[in-house]
């Protein structure tokens, strides 16, 4: 697994020279998100590309990450790294509860019953306005800090969101490669031979949807802290949806492949702005081409592409898996 | 007394809207049965119908029926499009690609309606006054008997194409084994076609009817459509009577818990009871045994 190494020191080299010529301001602020959105699809990824199991309602980890920590630290002055801990903590805690009784569910009813889960969290944080101001959104949440130095401009945000997705793409990249990794795939291909081969499926399962809640919340929090104003809208079934199309677009199965999702789904409405509303047109066309046309997504059509174009290179059979 | 024709008010007004979903849920439940998929835009169905039906009668200036008619045909139109162009080409489908398919489909709809009606919530005048008629200390409005009227219509049509028809038939032999059903000679996908036709008809036809009552705009179709599925998982994804007792039965509980309850918790209500039934009895409140599906 030495390239892979190689590959990721590569890749977070990049993510941490991209800030310096750019000293902050409208890119820099995108580029925060597209650090928040990596992660919350790797999350997904995680759960559905590699064990196979759909959630609608991932954006409802990442609104009680945010409005978690919103809260914690406004209403009763927490310290917010404590906050973060706490409410990652609770969150885990909550999904690995509810993942019982969720994931002995399939196909259909899954994605219908996480839905659920999702849609009653957000009319939650709608309806307890004594809490959370309810939806004119929770404002006056302090940046993050380490002693004496506030993460208070963009670029330092930057690094902090990015930091923090690093370390999980690490984590991510050596958990797919590993036992755990293994017995999530071999349950995406057949639950009932996984479980033949001595894998503890159910147990597996609520696993993976713990880690990635747990990855959801911790962005939900950093993002609370770097927007500093949080609204339940941003936490709805559009967004879990977004964060679905992000993996679909980027490629199922395919770490790299969340990030590049995520990195495309977040410039693209910034690309599209002046054509405003078009945004959730493009999505729709993008979920159902990608799915017939591209079912491996990104990850797997632009090599695929290379090698339409250069048909000169012999591809040896087997060389490209 | 007080008390009593409050909940008798709610029980009424939930039963109208519980019909509605009765009839959204047997559109579910039509494609459900012949091709094992959810459709997730069944609900833009829903929100077309509506839509449609005041365009055709502000815009287009035609009367009501015709506008109605025009706006069933038009979504009946989008149904097979869709079925076409989004689920025919798809290959070896699995629930996962399904799901995001129907999913995008979903956005897809609710997008252009969007771009070309705008976000207003509108509503459509109703079919035969507002004058409410007064029931055991509770009022009904004459479109609460629409509701009542069309839906019963509808459910008893259903019922015959199913079970005397040569094609109600022969859907109902794909539901079953639908390679069986080839075997015999029936083609699969024409009657897989035929399920998301019929299934756009019905759902839009509950969007016509309800659009009086709520107001209606490009963004409801996610909320009605979900209600729908939470009726037939009551009923057990059959297309009979379970679905529309699962939609009454919705449709009341959700009524009395926002008026004795909260009316913010309404939705939450209707989540709660889906998550409890898929938890507790997957298979529908009214089937015995048979779990295979879930």
């Amino acid at each position: 697994m030495k390239s892979d190494r190689i590959k990721f020191l590569v890749f977070a080299l990049v993510v941490l020279l991209i800030p310096l010529p750019l000293s902050g301001g409208y890119l820099t602020n995108v580029l925060i998100f597209v650090g928040i959105n990596s992660v919350l699809a790797l999350g997904l990824n995680l759960l559905l590309g590699y064990a196979g199991q759909i959630s609608l309602g991932q954006a409802a980890f990442f609104g009680l990450g945010a409005y978690g920590s919103g809260v914690l630290t406004t209403a009763y002055g927490f310290n917010p790294w404590l906050a973060m801990i706490v409410v990652a903590a609770c969150v885990a805690l909550f999904a690995f509860a509810i993942g019982f009784p969720v994931l002995r569910l399939k196909g259909h009813y899954l994605a219908m019953a996480t839905l659920g889960v999702g849609v009653i969290v957000n009319i939650a944080l709608n309806e307890t306005v004594d809490l959370t101001g309810g939806p004119s959104g929770l404002s006056g949440i302090p940046n993050l800090a380490i002693g004496s130095f506030t993460f208070d401009s963009d670029v330092k945000n930057y690094y902090l969101v990015w930091v923090f997705a690093l370390g999980m793409i690490l984590l991510s990249l050596n958990l797919v490669n590993s036992r755990f990794g293994r017995g999530l795939r071999a349950i995406h291909d057949s639950e009932v031979a996984a479980r033949v081969m001595g894998v503890n499926a159910r147990l597996m399962k609520v696993q993976v949807f713990t880690l990635s809640a747990f990855m959801s919340a911790i962005m939900g929090s950093l993002y609370c802290h770097v927007m500093t104003f949080i609204s339940p809208n941003s936490f709805g079934f559009h967004f879990s949806v977004e964060i679905l199309t992000m993996i679909v677009i980027g490629g199922l199965g395919s770490v790299y492949g969340s990030i590049l999702g995520a990195l495309l789904l977040t410039l693209l409405p910034e690309m599209l702005r002046t054509f405003q509303d078009y945004d959730i047109i493009v999505y729709g066309l993008l979920l159902i081409t990608m799915t017939i046309y591209l079912p491996g997504g990104l990850v797997e059509g632009i090599p695929a592409l290379f090698r339409c174009l250069l048909p000169a290179r012999k591809v040896t059979e087997g060389s490209d898996a | 007394m007080e008390l009593l024709n409050q909940v008798t008010q709610f029980v009424i007004s939930g039963l109208a809207t519980g019909s509605i979903y009765a009839l959204i849920g047997l559109s579910f439940a039509i494609i459900f049965n012949s091709t094992g998929i959810i459709n997730f835009a069944q609900g833009e169905f829903v929100m077309l119908g509506g839509v449609l039906t005041i365009f055709s009668l502000n815009v287009l200036q035609l009367p009501l029926l015709a506008a109605i008619i025009v706006a069933v045909a038009v979504t009946t139109v989008i149904g097979l499009v869709f079925e076409r162009l989004a689920i025919r080409p798809l290959k070896n489908a699995t629930p996962l690609s399904l799901i995001i398919i129907t999913i995008g489909a979903s956005i897809l709809i609710r997008g252009l309606v969007m771009l070309l009606w705008g976000k207003d919530t509108q509503a459509l005048p109703a079919f035969s006054g507002t004058d409410p008629i007064s029931v055991a200390g509770a009022t009904l409005l004459p479109q609460h008997l629409w509701i009542f009227g069309v839906t019963v219509l509808v459910i008893i049509g259903c019922r015959l194409f199913f079970n005397h028809t040569i094609s109600g038939k022969a859907m109902r032999a794909c539901s079953f084994n639908p390679r069986a059903a080839n075997l015999v000679g029936i083609s699969v996908g024409r009657m897989v076609l035929f399920s998301f036709v019929i299934s756009a008809a019905v759902g839009s036809l509950a969007g016509v009817i309800i659009a009086p009552l709520t107001m209606t705009a490009y963004d409801v179709g996610v909320m009605l459509g979900l209600k729908g599925f939470c009726a037939a998982i009551m009923g057990g994804m059959g297309s009979g009577l379970g679905t529309v007792l699962g939609g009454l039965i919705l449709g009341t509980l959700e009524s009395l818990g926002a008026g004795l309850i909260s009316s913010g918790y309404k939705d939450a209500i209707a989540f709660f009871i889906l998550l409890l039934i898929l938890f507790i009895r997957p298979q529908g409140l009214f089937k015995k045994g048979e779990t295979e599906r879930v």
